[in-house]
């Protein structure tokens, strides 16, 4: 972009950065700056993943044995449970918009922060304390309801810390509303001069559509899981025949948010590939507005699919027509998507460093997972393989396949924007592709369970021991999994501390963020850009450069090349 | 290893489910591989560096935006017509269906025939006959999952669901409850047994064989079995205990140097309060089995009492009875050592 900006490029490490600018603990405890909030999430979520995946190591590990050798029933239980509560709640839905949309969005649209800094900083402390709150219940005694908490057994049946855990989830709600109202206003009022709607970056787009449904979804889950303490706690009967309630009216609430909350986790991972495929292939996303209006699509229609995890309750057949339909209709617009990505890469100029293989991962991972998906929309099929271990894999190919691979990629792609430090990209590429083929091992064979009728959920299956083969291929490669998201850990820590400097265009990106210097300042930019060209407006590039150049030549911004 | 690629296909909707479930695998297989072959391809030869036609590349093309969304679109509505076709017909029982009530509760299957006949965990069905299973549960919701079938409902507290199915091969499926429930959820399972319909009606005639409701004896003896109250009680008399063969009706000598007849009341008394009757020979050995319930005091007794009665019920026939033979009469409880109980139970 052509626009006066901040004196950037070689930025030296004394100048001043939104990082060095202070040091003090109160500093970054009461800031109010969206990269220091980021940065605070980063590493809150960074601890509520370990714990997720812990749970999750213990739930694999213990499944080796039809007979299990680690645990008993409540413990495995209330493991499974903490490992859905922590990752979704704590980890899946703040992960990619409280880190990277609270760091990028702002810049990306030449603003100096959110519109509400203050909002922004409360979303932190409540998502610290639901957290807190959540993990008092899950270490101090645990939670064995699941994460669907599901009525009656939550309510009037469990015996374990259901209302802490409970009251957790539903005050970590009001954070991702606060961020969701944040993002809204912000995209609406603080775009810099020329920042038109159809020149904002895809990422901003997915935002836009994701803080939309939060706003909308998140109360009735907060209304939700109040009304469940209320049956636990005072007896108030809702959910529980017994006390005169319907069991199945919590289903049709929980998941009248939960069904949107899949998209409130996996449209941000979708802004996120789209930026990547652009400045990978250097080339402007194929059919952008389509990109862009498919995620507000999804949002809108992501309302109308939650009966189709209801196919086998008493919902209604003509309602089970319904919600089928409409979740064939929310498949179009993801496949749009994916089809545009692989069309971006036709006639790009393709870069395959770690970010791109992330996202091309994610392009596979998340196919296979949304087409998996239509096994479930199905009628006739769900009702087969609806709670199976077929669902199981399908939803972990979206969300660890689809959200997690977004956010290791965005972590790849915008760690020298945050830092300023570069990482080695050969540890980056290979892990990346440790992470692709650990990830199939472990959740290719639960497709196969789960069309054999393996039940989710289930800790012996003694009666059934045909079925570990499968479990034992899968915790092979849960393994595999477990040592690609330490190598990262590792190498980072590293970047942070030996790292090379990263210039302020380490990839020769287009867009405002790769416009200020790594790390950015506290206000990001100096003067407010003016925006005068298109977003992701690669094809000034000579087309004799092109075909007779060396790489270095037709990548001239890059300064930090492959190790 | 033994290991399953494909469930069996034992009930009327198994086929047609499979032959949706194989039509959307198809379009699955076919759009990654489309998607993944153009993705490596494009990316190898469109790499940074290769020498290739890049010239007027294309942003927007309605055309082919309007091809990939109306295509899917339209490959989705027609699986969805098939999903529902097949959605009908799982959730339409045919009115002349045989029902078979389901009671689901932490954490097992009650199961009760229509006329009287009950099993726990498993169900018996005739081949070919449509069954309707009426379920409903007592505590929280389960559901009632028969993968072989491909049949799957919920169950729940305070309403009555319904799932029906048309068996059509002989055999024993697993059942599953698939909507988790507790502690014990994973174990709240059992099996389905496909049977010829005229052994189905002989095995519903005779009040279920194998699941025959077990005789008092046959249910002391397990428990006999279960404390090992044969390591002291055995064959012959041994340091710790005296046999028991025989023992009813004998006259005993105690300890005190008194002597009393072994009746139902002696030994009832002799399980929950053994130091009360000492026999005469034996010191305080026998712990005090005072925390059976008093059901199952009867149910010892009533084994030890056919261990007494000469040659026709020696605890082989227990066994037999419990396995299913013929129904015999031990299953009367001794109604003077019931009294006693009831007297127990108020002290």
């Amino acid at each position: 972009m052509s626009a006066s900006l901040s004196p950037n490029g070689q930025a030296h490490h004394e100048e001043p950065n939104y990082l060095n600018v202070t040091h003090t603990l109160k500093s970054w405890l009461l800031t109010g700056d969206h990269k220091r909030i980021a940065i605070l999430y980063l590493i809150s979520i960074s601890v509520f993943f370990f714990l997720g995946s812990t749970a999750a190591g213990l739930v694999r590990l213990e499944l080796t044995s039809p007979t299990g050798w680690l645990m008993e029933n409540d413990t495995y239980n209330k493991a499974f449970t903490a490992h859905g509560v922590i990752m979704i709640f704590f980890f899946l839905i703040p992960s990619i918009p409280a880190v990277f949309g609270n760091f990028l969005l702002p810049i990306m649209i030449g603003a100096r922060d959110l519109a509400f800094p203050r909002l922004n900083l409360l979303s932190w402390y409540l998502y610290m304390i639901g957290g807190t709150l959540a993990l008092i219940g899950i270490l101090g005694g645990g939670v064995d309801t699941g994460w669907t908490f599901y009525t009656p057994y939550s309510s009037l049946y469990s015996n374990s810390q259901v209302t802490i855990t409970i009251l957790g989830a539903f005050i970590a709600g009001f954070s991702s509303i606060a961020t969701g109202i944040n993002f809204i206003v912000t995209i609406h009022k603080m775009r810099a001069p020329g920042m038109t709607w159809f020149r904002l970056p895809l990422f901003v787009w997915a935002h836009y559509a994701t803080s939309l449904i939060i706003i909308l979804g998140t109360p009735v889950i907060a209304i939700t899981l109040l009304l469940v303490i209320a049956e636990r706690v005072f007896r108030l009967g809702v959910f529980s025949p017994e006390l005169g309630g319907d069991p199945v009216l919590f289903q049709h609430l929980f998941w009248f948010y939960s069904h949107p909350a899949v998209y409130i986790m996996i449209l941000p991972a979708m802004g996120v590939i789209s930026e990547i495929m652009a400045a990978f292939c250097r080339k402007r996303v194929f059919g952008y507005s389509f990109v862009a209006f498919s995620s507000l699509a999804i949002a809108g229609l992501s309302f109308f699919v939650w009966g189709h995890h209801m196919f086998v309750t008493s919902q209604s057949m003509y309602q089970g027509f319904f919600f089928s339909l409409v979740s064939f209709l929310v498949a179009v617009p993801s496949a749009v998507k994916v089809f545009n990505w692989t069309a971006t890469i036709y006639k790009g100029r393709v870069y395959l460093d770690t970010p791109m293989i992330y996202a091309l991962g994610f392009i596979g991972l998340f196919t296979i997972g949304g087409l998996t998906g239509l096994y479930l929309a199905t009628l006739g099929t769900d009702v087969h393989l609806t709670a199976s271990y077929f669902v199981v894999a399908h939803f972990h190919y979206v969300m660890v396949g689809g959200a997690i691979l977004g956010f290791l990629g965005a972590l790849h792609f915008w760690w020298p924007k945050m830092f300023g430090r570069m990482y080695p990209q050969g540890w980056g590429k290979f892990n990346a592709m440790l992470v692709f083929a650990g990830f199939n091992i472990t959740f290719l064979p639960q497709f196969v369970l789960g069309f054999n009728g393996m039940p989710r959920r289930y800790h012996y299956y003694y009666l059934y021991p045909e079925f570990q083969v499968y479990h034992i291929l899968s915790t092979a490669g849960a393994s595999i999994l477990a040592v690609s998201f330490l190598i990262p850990a590792v190498y980072l820590t590293w970047s942070l501390i030996k790292g090379p400097r990263a210039s302020a265009n380490p990839w020769g990106a287009h867009g405002l963020e790769w416009e200020v210097a790594s790390p950015p300042i506290t206000t990001n930019f100096v003067t407010t850009p003016i925006v005068r060209d298109e977003v992701y407006a690669y094809d000034e590039v000579d087309e004799y450069e092109q075909v007779q150049g060396t790489e270095e030549i037709v990548h001239p911004t890059r300064t930090e090349d492959k190790h | 290893m033994n290991y399953p690629i494909v469930p069996p296909r034992a009930s009327n909707l198994a086929l047609e489910h499979d032959i949706v479930f194989y039509t959307i695998t198809a379009l699955t297989v076919f759009f990654t591989l489309l998607v993944g072959v153009l993705v490596v391809f494009f990316t190898m030869r469109y790499r940074a560096g290769n020498r290739v036609n890049r010239s007027r590349p294309v942003h927007e093309h309605l055309p082919i935006e309007l091809a990939w969304t109306i295509t899917p679109l339209l490959l989705g509505i027609m699986v969805f017509l098939a999903g529902a076709k097949l959605y009908v017909r799982q959730r339409t029982p045919p009115p002349e269906a045989m029902e078979i009530f389901v009671i689901g509760k932490q954490w097992m299957w009650h199961v009760q025939h229509s006329n009287g006949v009950r099993e726990n965990n498993t169900i018996h069905v005739p081949l070919g006959k449509p069954v309707k299973l009426v379920m409903i549960s007592q505590d929280v919701i389960h559901a009632m999952y028969i993968p072989a079938f491909r049949q799957q409902f919920q169950v729940y507290p305070g309403r009555y669901t319904e799932m029906w199915f048309t068996p059509t091969q002989v055999g024993k499926f697993h059942l599953f409850c698939n909507m988790y429930c507790g502690t014990q959820h994973s174990e709240m399972g059992g099996y389905v047994y496909v049977m010829p319909p005229d052994e189905f009606a002989e095995w519903l005639d005779s009040g279920g064989n194998d699941v025959r409701p077990t005789g008092f004896a046959a249910k002391g003896q397990q428990l006999f079995e279960k404390l090992n109250c044969g390591s002291c009680h055995g064959e012959k008399d041994t340091p710790q205990g005296t046999s028991l063969r025989g023992l009813l009706g004998k006259e005993r000598r105690m300890k005190d140097g008194t002597t009393l007849v072994a009746d139902q009341d002696y030994l009832v008394r002799s399980i929950t309060h053994p130091y009360e009757h000492l026999v005469e020979g034996y010191g305080q050995e026998m712990p005090a089995y005072d925390t059976l319930t008093p059901e199952q005091v009867l149910q010892l007794a009533a084994y030890v009492r056919t261990l007494s009665s000469e040659g026709k019920a020696s605890s082989e026939d227990a066994l037999k009875t419990h396995s299913g033979s013929a129904a015999t009469g031990d299953d009367n409880p001794a109604f003077g050592a019931y009294e006693h109980l009831k007297r127990m139970d108020q002290e």
